[in-house]
Order: C-alpha cells, then sequence, then structure tokens
C-alpha cells in the first residue's frame, strides 16, 4: 500500500501541491483527475521518488519512504510521449528491465510473451518501436512497465496523443490488464470522461490539493465541493448563484439583468437545509428540451449555439449563466431562439458559500 | 471566402504503379462557399495530406484544386489567401496580441486605420480585450490558438479557414467554450472552414458536412445525422460512435436475418450479391434490454456518470447497449434492436432495405 | 528539466571541486597574494598594498592596451556574430548537404591556435604567402610585419576565419529548434523574408546568441597566441593586446607584482561583463514566463 501523509511540495514561493494524503491499495487503479497544472504530474514525481516533498512524508507498506530515490523503489512510469529505445526491437523494450534485474534467460522471454499477448504486441516482437503506429508504440511502453513487475506504476496521460478511436479501444483494455497485476496504479489525465471509463478510484485535483478522493462513480455522484463537481463533469457542470429562503430559491444576479426565474421550490432532500446563498448545480443531462413531469422547473433562455453530435444535441444556452444542455436526438434550434429547459428538482445539486456540498446529499441512484 | 473545387485529385508520395501506392485515393468534391467541412480519420488516414493539398504545401500529383473556379493547384500558400490554425498554437512571441493580429494586414500593406479598426472588432468577437495589449507570449493555449485564428479573420479576404486539429492542447472544459466560440464566428462570418481532426466529437459538433476518411479513402460524405444513423461503411459506423456500431455477421434470408440459431426481422428486404460477407450494423443507443428478443450474456457493465455501457455478448458475438443514467440491467436480459437502427452491410459496404 | 534530489550526489562532485580548486582557486590566490607584494630578490618579498594596481591602472600602457582589447573585441563581435547568423541561415535545414556543411563549418574549430596563427603568418607574408603577394600583385600595400594597419586586418581575418564557425553552428541549433509550423504561419501571413528574420528566427535564436556573444566576448579578452604567432604584438605594439602586454610585464620585464595586478584586473572586468550579461539573460527569462 502506497500512503501519502499530508504531503506538500513547494518550489521557491510557489507551491506546487499542499497537503495532500491519500492511501492506495495493491491491485487498486488510481485516476488524479485534474486540468494542466493542477499538480497531477508533480505528484506523480512525489510518488515516483524523482522529488522529495518540502512537507508530509510518503509511506510503502508501512515504512517511510520519503528520502528514497526512484532508483530503489520499485516504480515503473509511463509518459504522454511514446518513450520506447528505438534501437531495440519491441521483445527487448520489454525485456529491458528484466535483463536489469538480472532475470534468467528462460523467464524473461516467458514474461515478456505474456505481457506482449496481453497489449496484442504478440506479431510486432522483432520490430523496431520507430515501425510501429502510434497506439502500438505506446502499447510497447505499456508492456515494458508491466514487465517489469513494480510495486507501483505510474502513467502520466498515457493516451494523450493517441487518437480518439485507439484511447477508447485501450481505455476498455487497460482496467483488466491493470486487474490482473495486482501492483498500484496511478493514472493522470485532464479529461473527465477518462475516469469514469477507466473507473476504479479517482482523486479530482485543483491548484494542487487533492479535492476528494473516492471510487469514481461516488465521486462523480456525491462530490464533497464545488470544485470536484465541476472538475468531474464534461460537458462543464452547469451552476449559479442562488439564496435559499424558507422553501423557495431565489435568483442572485450580480448586475441588473433580468431574473430568468423568480424562484424555485426547495428539493426536498435539501428540506433540512439552512437559510442563506448556494450555488445550484445541474448537470447538462439533466436538463431537457420538454416538460416530464407537473413539478419540473422550467427556465428560458436565448441559444447561443447549438451542436449536433448525430444522435445528441449540445445546447449552448444563457440561461442564468451560460449553461449547456445535452439533449438526445437533433435539436436545430437557431442562435438567439428562445426556449424553454425542464429540469426535475431531484437533479439539483447545492452547495454552500464555501463551495463545499450543503448537509442532504443528493442520491441519483434509483431516483 | 471561397468553393473548393477538389476537382479528381489523387496523391502519391513517389511513382504510383497500384492502388494501394496512393496516399490519397481519387476523390472528386465541391465544397460550398462558407460551408464548415471536417476531415476525420485515425491518422495515417490521408486527412492532412488532403489538408495540405488544400493549403498549397502540397501539390498533388494528380487533379486541380479550384477555388471559385480559378486554378491554384500550383500556388503556394501564401498565393492561395488561405489561413491556417495549427496543432500547437503559433504566435510570434514579441509581439503583443493587437500586433500580432495586425501583422498579416501590415505585410499586406493595408493602411494604418483600416487596419485598428479591424483588429479592435477581431479582438472584440475574440474576447480578448483585456489581453490587447499583453505579449502573447504570456497567454495560456487557449488565448493563443484565439490569436492564430484571428490572424485569420482579421483579412477580409480571406478565402478558407484551414484548422489542424487544433484544440489538442486545450483543457476539455476550454474545449467546450473555444468550440462554441468557433461555432458562432462562424455564422457571424460565413468563411469557408476545413477542420482535420480524429475527435468524432470534433469534427460533429463543428461540420456540417463530415468528410469521413479511411486508408486514403473517403468512405462517407455527409452530415452527422446521417453518419449515426446510416453509416454508408462498417468503418463509419466503428469510428463514429463511442462505442461504436456493433456488427454481426448474419445471413440474409428475405426479410430476416439470420444470427446463429436466432432470427431478427428487418425493417423490409435486403439483397446482397452472391458471396458477399452480410452483417447487421446496430449502434448501441438502438440496442433495447428487456424481455424480448435475443438472448443477451451480460459480460460487464461501465457506469460512466450520465448513462451505462453494457458489454455483452449475442450468440457468442460482442455486442454493447447503452442504458440512460438509473436504468437497472435485467437480470437474465435478452435483446432486440430497435427498427430504425438496424443497417445491413454486404462487405462493409451499407446496402438499401426495399420497405 | 527537473533535477532528482540526492544529498549523496555532492559526493560525486568533490573530485571535480578539488581539481578546480588545485587549478583554479590557489592559483588565483597567489596571483592575489603576488599583486599585493613586491619581490626584487628571489625568496625577499615586500608588502605593498594596492601600490601595483594603481600604479598599473595609471599607466599609459595599460589604457593602450586596453583600448586596443576593446577595439579589437568590438570588431570581431560585430562582425562574427551577423555573419555567424548570416552563415546559418543560408545553410540548407537537411539532408546530406546539412551535413558536409556543419563538418565544414566544424573544421577550423579543430586546428590548435598556434597552428592557426602559423598558418595564416605563412598564407600572409607578403613575400610568399598567397595572400600577402596577392594583395600586393592588386596593388595593395600589404605587409603586416611593419604596417599596424595590414597586422590588424590579419589578425582580425584570423580570429573570424577561427571562430565564426562557433557562432555559425550555435545559431544553426537555435534555427533547427524552429517548429515547422512557424514558417508556415509566417507565410500565410503573408510576412517578407526580413519579418521571417525579425520575428521568428531572431526571437528563437536569442538564448543562444547571447551564449555565443558571451563566449567570443571572454574568448576575445584571452587572445595570445595568434598574434604572438604572428608578429609578437608588434608592429611596434600596434597588436599588443591585454594578454601579451601581461606577458610581457611578467616573462618578458620579470615584473610579477605589476603582471600579477594586471591579471587581477583583467579578471575582474571579465567577471563584471560576464555577471552584466548573465543578469539579462536571466531577467528576460523571468520577463517570460
Amino acid at each position: 500500500m502506497l500512503e501519502l501523509r499530508s504531503v506538500g511540495k513547494r518550489v521557491g514561493e510557489e507551491t506546487h501541491l499542499a497537503d495532500i494524503s491519500l492511501r492506495l491499495e495493491p491491485g487498486s487503479l488510481n485516476v488524479l483527475l485534474g486540468p494542466t497544472l493542477s499538480g497531477k504530474t508533480s505528484l506523480m514525481r512525489l510518488m515516483a521518488g524523482l522529488d522529495k516533498p518540502t512537507s508530509g512524508t510518503v509511506h510503502m507498506d508501512g515504512k517511510d519512504v520519503t528520502g528514497v530515490p526512484v532508483r530503489k523503489r520499485d516504480v515503473a512510469m509511463v509518459y504522454q510521449q511514446f518513450i520506447n529505445y528505438p534501437a531495440l526491437s519491441v521483445f527487448e523494450n520489454i525485456a529491458s528491465p528484466l535483463r536489469i534485474a538480472g532475470k534468467p534467460k528462460a523467464e524473461i522471454r516467458a514474461t515478456v510473451e505474456r505481457v506482449a499477448a496481453l497489449l496484442k504486441l504478440t506479431p510486432y516482437l522483432d520490430r523496431q518501436p520507430l515501425q510501429l503506429s502510434g497506439g502500438q508504440q505506446q502499447r510497447t511502453a505499456l508492456a515494458r512497465a508491466l514487465a517489469k513487475n513494480a510495486r507501483l506504476v505510474l502513467l502520466d496521460e498515457p493516451l494523450a496523443n493517441l487518437d480518439y478511436k485507439l484511447r477508447e479501444e485501450l481505455r476498455a483494455e487497460l482496467p483488466k490488464i491493470f486487474a490482473e497485476s495486482g501492483a498500484i496504479f496511478v493514472y493522470a489525465t485532464a479529461e473527465p470522461e477518462e475516469a469514469l471509463l477507466l473507473g476504479g478510484h479517482t482523486a479530482t485535483m485543483k491548484e494542487g490539493r487533492v479535492t476528494q478522493f473516492g471510487p469514481t462513480v461516488d465521486v462523480y455522484r456525491r462530490p464533497n465541493t464545488l470544485d470536484t463537481a465541476r472538475t468531474l463533469s464534461d460537458p462543464p457542470l452547469n451552476y449559479a448563484w442562488v439564496r435559499k429562503s424558507g422553501r423557495r430559491l431565489l435568483p442572485e444576479l450580480a448586475d441588473a439583468r433580468q431574473p430568468d426565474f423568480d424562484e424555485i421550490p426547495l428539493p426536498e432532500h435539501y428540506a433540512g437545509l439552512g437559510d442563506g446563498r448556494y450555488a445550484l448545480a445541474i448537470r447538462p443531462h439533466h436538463l431537457r428540451l420538454h416538460r416530464e413531469g407537473p413539478n419540473d422547473v422550467e427556465l428560458t433562455g436565448s441559444v447561443v449555439s447549438t451542436e449536433i453530435t448525430g444522435s445528441e444535441t449540445f445546447l449552448h444556452v444563457d440561461l442564468i449563466d451560460r449553461w449547456i444542455i445535452l439533449a438526445p436526438g437533433i435539436h436545430d434550434l437557431e442562435p438567439k431562439a428562445m426556449v424553454s429547459v425542464y429540469f426535475s428538482r431531484q437533479d439539483i445539486m447545492l452547495f454552500g458559500d464555501d463551495l463545499k456540498a450543503a448537509d442532504t446529499a443528493p442520491l441519483f441512484e434509483g431516483a | 471566402m471561397a468553393e473548393i473545387t477538389l476537382d479528381h485529385i489523387g496523391h502519391a508520395y513517389g511513382p504510383a504503379k497500384s492502388r494501394s501506392d496512393y496516399a490519397l485515393k481519387e476523390l472528386h468534391h465541391v465544397w460550398s462557399d462558407g460551408g464548415a467541412y471536417a476531415l476525420l480519420g485515425p491518422s495515417g488516414c490521408g486527412k492532412t495530406t488532403l489538408l495540405n493539398i488544400i493549403s498549397g504545401l502540397l501539390t498533388p500529383s494528380e487533379g486541380r484544386v479550384l477555388f471559385d473556379g480559378q486554378d491554384v493547384t500550383h500556388l503556394p500558400p501564401e498565393a492561395r489567401n488561405i489561413a491556417q490554425v495549427f496543432q500547437f498554437p503559433v504566435v510570434y512571441d514579441t509581439m503583443t496580441v493587437a500586433e500580432n493580429l495586425a501583422f498579416p494586414l501590415k505585410n499586406r500593406g493595408v493602411a494604418r486605420p483600416v487596419i485598428a479598426a479591424r483588429v479592435e472588432r477581431i479582438i472584440a468577437m475574440l474576447g480578448l480585450t483585456a489581453e490587447a495589449n499583453k505579449r502573447a507570449a504570456s497567454l495560456t493555449a487557449d488565448m493563443k490558438q484565439k490569436i492564430s485564428l484571428g490572424r485569420g479573420m482579421v483579412r477580409e479576404d480571406v478565402a478558407a479557414i484551414l484548422f489542424d486539429e487544433p484544440l489538442t492542447v486545450i483543457d476539455p472544459h476550454l474545449k467546450w467554450q473555444l468550440r462554441s466560440q468557433l461555432k458562432t464566428l462562424h455564422r457571424e462570418f460565413g468563411h469557408t472552414m476545413v477542420y482535420v481532426t480524429h475527435d468524432q466529437t470534433e469534427a460533429l459538433t463543428f461540420a456540417d458536412t463530415v468528410v469521413v476518411m479511411y486508408e486514403g479513402e473517403v468512405v462517407q460524405v455527409g452530415t452527422p445525422q446521417d453518419l449515426f444513423e446510416r453509416p454508408a461503411h462498417t468503418f463509419v459506423g466503428y469510428f463514429i460512435g463511442s462505442p461504436g456500431m456493433n456488427v454481426l455477421p448474419v445471413a440474409l434470408d428475405g426479410a430476416v436475418a439470420r444470427l446463429g440459431g436466432e432470427a431478427v426481422a428487418l425493417p423490409g428486404r435486403a439483397v446482397a450479391a452472391k458471396g458477399a460477407v452480410t452483417a447487421l450494423g446496430v449502434r448501441p443507443e438502438f440496442v433495447v434490454l428487456g424481455d424480448d428478443g435475443l438472448p443477451f450474456t451480460v459480460v460487464r457493465v461501465d457506469d460512466i456518470g450520465r448513462e451505462k455501457i453494457v458489454h455483452g455478448t449475442i450468440a457468442g458475438v460482442a455486442v454493447a447497449a447503452i442504458l440512460p443514467e438509473g436504468a437497472a440491467v435485467p437480470a437474465m436480459p435478452r435483446a432486440s434492436f430497435r427498427a430504425e437502427g438496424i443497417n445491413v452491410y454486404a462487405d462493409d459496404w451499407r446496402i438499401e432495405v426495399a420497405a | 528539466m527537473t533535477k532528482t534530489e540526492n544529498n549523496r550526489a555532492w559526493f560525486l562532485v568533490l573530485p571535480v571541486l578539488l581539481l578546480v580548486a588545485m587549478n583554479a582557486i590557489l592559483p588565483l590566490m597567489t596571483v592575489v597574494n603576488y599583486s599585493l607584494q613586491e619581490s626584487f630578490i628571489a625568496g625577499f618579498w615586500d608588502w605593498v598594498g594596492t601600490r601595483h594596481y594603481q600604479d598599473v591602472l595609471a599607466s599609459e600602457r595599460f589604457h593602450a592596451a586596453l583600448i586596443r582589447q576593446f577595439a579589437f573585441t568590438f570588431i570581431i563581435l560585430i562582425i562574427e556574430v551577423p555573419l555567424g547568423v548570416a552563415v546559418a541561415l543560408a545553410m540548407p535545414k537537411k539532408g546530406a548537404w546539412a551535413s558536409l556543411c556543419l563538418v565544414l563549418m566544424a573544421l577550423p574549430l579543430l586546428i590548435p591556435w598556434n597552428v592557426v596563427g602559423a598558418i595564416w603568418n605563412i598564407f600572409a607574408l607578403p613575400e610568399i604567402g598567397l595572400l600577402g603577394w596577392g594583395l600586393n600583385a592588386l596593388g595593395f600595400d600589404y605587409n603586416y610585419t611593419n604596417q599596424p594597419i595590414s597586422a590588424w586586418i590579419t589578425v582580425i581575418l584570423m580570429d573570424v576565419w577561427h571562430w565564426t564557425s562557433l557562432v555559425v553552428l550555435l545559431a544553426y541549433a537555435g534555427l533547427q529548434s524552429i517548429d515547422e509550423a512557424y514558417y508556415r504561419a509566417a507565410k500565410i501571413d503573408g510576412a517578407s523574408r526580413w519579418a521571417v528574420f525579425r520575428y521568428i528566427q531572431l526571437p528563437k535564436m536569442k538564448t543562444v546568441l547571447i551564449i555565443a556573444f558571451l563566449l567570443r566576448f571572454i574568448d576575445s579578452f584571452m587572445i595570445y597566441t595568434e598574434p604572438f604567432v604572428l608578429t609578437g604584438g608588434g608592429p611596434g605594439n600596434a597588436t599588443t593586446f591585454l594578454s601579451i602586454d601581461l606577458v610581457k610585464a611578467a616573462v618578458g620585464e620579470f615584473n610579477l607584482g605589476i603582471a600579477a595586478a594586471m591579471s587581477i584586473i583583467y579578471f575582474l572586468m571579465t567577471l563584471l561583463v560576464c555577471w552584466l550579461f548573465f543578469t539579462l539573460m536571466t531577467k528576460d527569462k523571468e520577463g517570460q514566463a
């Protein structure tokens, strides 16, 4: 088990990481999710032992390894760039960590063949990496990391340089491969969709902090802060500030704009909430262009742009703020057209003035 | 702004003896003035070759390129009046944002007051007013890409704006903003735009017409809806949609398709050429899990938040189905296909089903 | 690049530190020691404080050498840096020709300094040297052994021939790092050749050019072998630059105290200029971040 105890990293005046505590179990897949510069790579470097934290400690199976350099840590890494030995065959590339470890020949052959089969590289073992496609090159890099049989495998946006469809294929295969290995996998990505497709656990990151860590679906369904909810949402989460007064949510507008609604009745799951300022958040696919029940909330706004994928429509609409609606089917609405948007009060998420999730967490399961 | 005619274009990088030597196999298209086109395909499909032919970086070994009826086949990029946004942001580091935008006009000897007015307008359109006098080098990737785009839009007479995977280095959340903004700009300025990408979402959301390419060949040209509902080739079905279209090898028997021992009713009679390999193509969105239909064995369920992807098999063939958020997966499900989502393929190409 | 932290790594640097101490710091301290004392006879030392420094700074000979030195440095810099950039721009970007050009460019750098001096000594001899004879045959009155102007031209030509390659190689490396997309964008924007140079190539080459400038500046202060082999600092004192002057004082006149003081003064001057450059460079980098 890899454990980080309130680690931080400062470089000069800048704080790169602040007060991060995580426990990563063997055989688990852990996604670090956040935008560029949120600290994913810095955190991985600490886990690997490439950098030393300026505060806090790193423990591997209960042993403090904070100052232990990467060479002594039993770590494998895969990067966004396809990094292989260009002069070696795919076989030798995968075998390289085993050769360094001085493993017997027969064992090397067996391991390489097993890992190559897992990553569908068997037909290419005699080729050199640069003769392969990008996807195959990255599979080679992954195979080398797996062959090393390290306790900790770190993958820094490994699919970012691949074609969309190749990403989809590898994403589907990776969890199975990881599950077989038993190592601790840490996987950094900027794409919420990728975190959700990979499953496992997710740590959402923002400005050098981990905002939440848990099973990915739980983090998605029960975000503890507005930041977490926004990080793990693609299309981006819609939200707006409202004022709760009794059983009503009233618009709070900074400028003199006409409010889009007079009031929204308080959802039942927030019945016990105190009055005050809250962020009302709603996911794009919970917004609809048709009424489903008598208790639906209705908002009206003007269309900014319409994006049609062939099966779905993304509508950018000026509602309380510029919101995105993900509607199934084709809705070719002209810009500036007025449109009514509906949603169920059940789907509302509220976050307090301090951005923390309001007391009664909404449960969508079976709602 | 111009209409682009690709007059029987083909390209081979070396001597071409057979069809497979062509990086770009012969194609003939006319792209209308002010249209938004996307070239979509995996790496190595020829989409970059085609873009380079349009931009003038590459002279096709066969055929002609016409802008508004004028032959530009042998003209270099600078003589073609096009603009291009590259994969990685290209800005002039030592200049401010405003100077960057003024640069193409200054080079063409446009009068100063005209430049100032044009630049001001474009800066406002791009939402870069606050950054106008900042050094371009100090900005974030998404703003730099806006500057690249702005340098094209600032020229009133630009024939077409080409995009080469312009969102590669942009964070997911900013992609949504940039895409929407690009759409609005296209609407207001009416430039002919050509957008090259491997990302289906970007291609489909951007373009009115998507050109799907595979191994140097155009396999389908159509609206996003066409590509989704009636993929002309199994590759289109696979490449567009997440997960891609399910392809089930079947034997055709009039208005019935036989899959193992099971029978699937087709919307009409389908007849394929003798000896052709026939298959059904059904997108996961059109697979219904319930009490009717073919026995479906669940292999894995991926909960991706807004929907569930159920991976399973029908008669040993892998099939994916999409369920909405909150829907439960039946214990012993049977799968049926919605009629409007059934396509029939012979040797990977779609055939019509007679009603 | 980010660094790996490992405190034990310092031990690995220790031998080098010792070597540097033996080679640089100890001799430097000895020179400081000499510069503050007067030695008439071996073994007899007399503390004179800063008198040597005052003498040196007040001497006309020092001023003359210093002016010569700066003139020389200035001339070679304004020739070598633009010429180096021009050659780098003219070189092919890739292919066999690029490799050939690089090898040709590297050749002068591989020749020892005294050999360079000897080559030019013979090459420029008015009686038998191709250059010297040729110039005279063309009607120029050229003789580096007795005309200061001729000697200067020869020394400068020699230095340019020897060191422009270094600037070329650095500038070429800088140019190679520019992505092709920049040139395409510039073409599309209708930029002239000059604008491409001014707004793309020059900004991207800036860092390497500063390094080239710095290297050539420091090196030119050390110039000794070439003028020494050519004319021994003559005719008269025409090509007596700082280093030659220093050696004359130390070895020729055995004025160790004065020579030591001169050494320290040059050392401080070079250090000052380097520091100025370094500050300018790093300041600019912060501005970009």
